[in-house]
């Protein structure tokens, strides 16, 4: 079985995505202190992203809502996270 | 905001949610579910498998109507080398007898099955909406939810609402989670002919197998892979420690890629098809993690109690919080007779979860976080040393053969493991778990 793209693999699950509200923000300002980034390792679906300018993005819309950001962060403040708001988000169909 | 007033709102329709909610309506009690997704289920996950006695307590014979996989009749325990991998293997008839002993599961329709039995029972359960934050009294007493612009009454509130627990929180009951007593869980559910399935893994009918592993499925790091069969599908993934994660600056998501293509892995899953990929959290402190479980007016239940046991060759959470949401209701019926939803009266819950298995469980099993954390060893040294002394045990080239004594011993000092290491980590293994 071929290895799979994150993208190939969020591209099976069914999304809802609330384009009016972020359920998960970045402080850029504190994250830009952060030296170690855990997020960019940890985040299973690899939505944590340093641009060219070496400043994270953060994409919500793939989120499966683990919340493993906001424990491997060792900078308080930095990511605001909530639950997207009811009906939106992932949806899983297996589980 | 709405004059009614339930006997109890339950946040989060999982196993706790709907097992609490089962209980509470049968006894008659006004009971309202909330549920951040669109369906019960929509938005849980599990590795998974079932231990049946506790639903078995609510549900006798629940597998006869719920929505389950297969019933777990071979365990299989892997230590995972690049080359290769060392098995232990147990499959038992004892375990094709009624009661079931444990199942394979797929969240979304069991605990959409779940809900809708407390339902039946009388529950009323509103799906799609998020409970943002809990109501209090003017003492900071807590009687009720808010969720956007409404407000909803009750006498107790019981937070099922998982792992990240935001009630919990905001109810002074606990912290910010730490990275060392959380896992990170990933999976992909593989899609497979039945009878594929049944052939790859030597199963017949509704049997099923249960497969955790150690080792180079997560490059040493703490934490393990695990595989379960389901009636059409095989669930596949890893859990590790989340501190772990970014300190060895490996991607979990692609250490799942690694796994399922390794040599001894592939054949398993070959032909398949993805058809969904999934992660959650899985609370691994065990019983040094765990909150306070009850304050005035509030109960907390299941993964967001941190009510789950890994003891690296059996990982527990669904019947501990099954259980741990019957308990939670007997404790409000028994409030509702007192009229009495204080904290010393809520207390009664604590009294019920330590004279269970859930509590008596997590004493037993106390050691055994730290254990798997000190003793890297489990996740690097000795899946080599394993792999290493079967394959010289097992290989013959012409040259001359040794004894086991000394083979064994060789293949120690090679990898730097002294008689004294692995007698203690023997000793405190077979202590921990």
């Amino acid at each position: 079985m071929k290895k799979l793209s994150i993208e190939e693999r969020l591209g099976f699950n069914k999304f809802n995505v609330d384009d009016d509200e972020a359920h998960i923000t970045i402080n850029k300002e504190i994250c830009r202190t952060c030296t170690e980034k855990p997020c960019l390792y940890a985040c299973p679906a690899l939505l944590y992203n340093l641009n060219e300018a070496g400043e994270m993005t953060f994409d919500y819309a793939g989120c499966l809502e683990c919340g493993t950001c906001r424990v491997v962060c060792q900078k308080q403040g930095a990511i605001q996270w909530n639950y997207p708001r009811g009906i939106f988000g992932v949806q899983f169909r297996y589980g | 905001m709405s004059e009614e007033r339930f006997d109890c709102i339950i946040v989060g329709a999982g196993p706790a949610g709907s097992a609490a909610a089962l209980t509470l309506a049968r006894a008659g009690l006004e009971v309202l579910v909330i549920e951040r997704g669109l369906q019960a289920g929509s938005k849980n996950m599990t590795g998974g498998r079932l231990y049946a006695h506790a639903l078995q307590k609510i549900i006798p014979n629940f597998w006869e109507e719920a929505p389950v996989e297969r019933r777990v009749v071979k365990e299989t325990i892997t230590m995972i080398t690049p080359s290769g991998s060392v098995s232990l293997d147990y499959k038992s008839q004892r375990y094709n007898q009624e009661p079931y002993h444990s199942f394979t599961v797929l969240r979304a329709q069991f605990d959409q099955w779940l809900a809708t039995k407390a339902e039946e029972a009388g529950a009323v359960i509103a799906t799609g909406v998020r409970v943002d934050d809990l109501l209090r009294d003017d003492q900071g007493k807590i009687i009720g939810v808010i969720a956007g612009e409404d407000q909803m009454l009750a006498n107790v509130v019981i937070a099922a609402d998982g792992v990240n627990s935001l009630l919990a929180q905001k109810a002074g009951l606990r912290g910010e989670l730490k990275d060392i007593h959380v896992a990170t869980g990933v999976k992909e559910v593989i899609e497979l002919p039945r009878q594929v399935i049944e052939d790859r893994f030597q199963l017949t009918g509704e049997e099923g197998a249960a497969q955790l592993f150690v080792g180079r499925c997560t490059q040493g790091i703490q934490g393990g892979g695990f595989l379960y069969t389901n009636k059409n599908t095989i669930s596949i993934g890893l859990v590790i420690t989340s501190g772990a994660i970014g300190k060895s600056k490996i991607k979990i998501a692609d250490l799942i890629e690694e796994f399922k293509t390794h040599p001894n892995i592939a054949p398993l899953v070959t032909g398949g098809k993805v058809v969904e990929y999934s992660a959650h959290l899985v609370p691994e402190g065990g019983l040094n993690m765990l909150p306070a479980l009850y304050t005035d007016g509030l109960l907390i239940a299941g993964d967001a109690a941190g009510l789950v046991l890994n003891t690296g060759y059996m990982v527990r959470g669904m019947d501990l919080a099954i259980y741990s949401g019957i308990a939670a209701a007997q404790t409000v019926i028994k409030a509702k007779e007192k009229e009495d939803y204080s904290k010393t009266s809520l207390s009664h819950y604590q009294e019920l979860l330590k004279n269970s298995f859930v509590m008596k469980d997590l004493e037993t099993y106390k050691n055994a976080p730290a254990f798997m954390e000190q003793t890297t060893r489990i996740f690097t040294t000795y899946p080599q040393l394993a792999d290493n002394i079967l394959y010289k045990l097992f290989t013959v080239y012409g040259t001359p053969a040794q004894h086991l004594l000394p083979m064994v011993m060789g293949e120690l000092k090679k990898n730097n493991i002294s008689i004294f290491d692995l007698v203690k980590d023997g000793i405190k293994g077979v202590r921990a778990l």
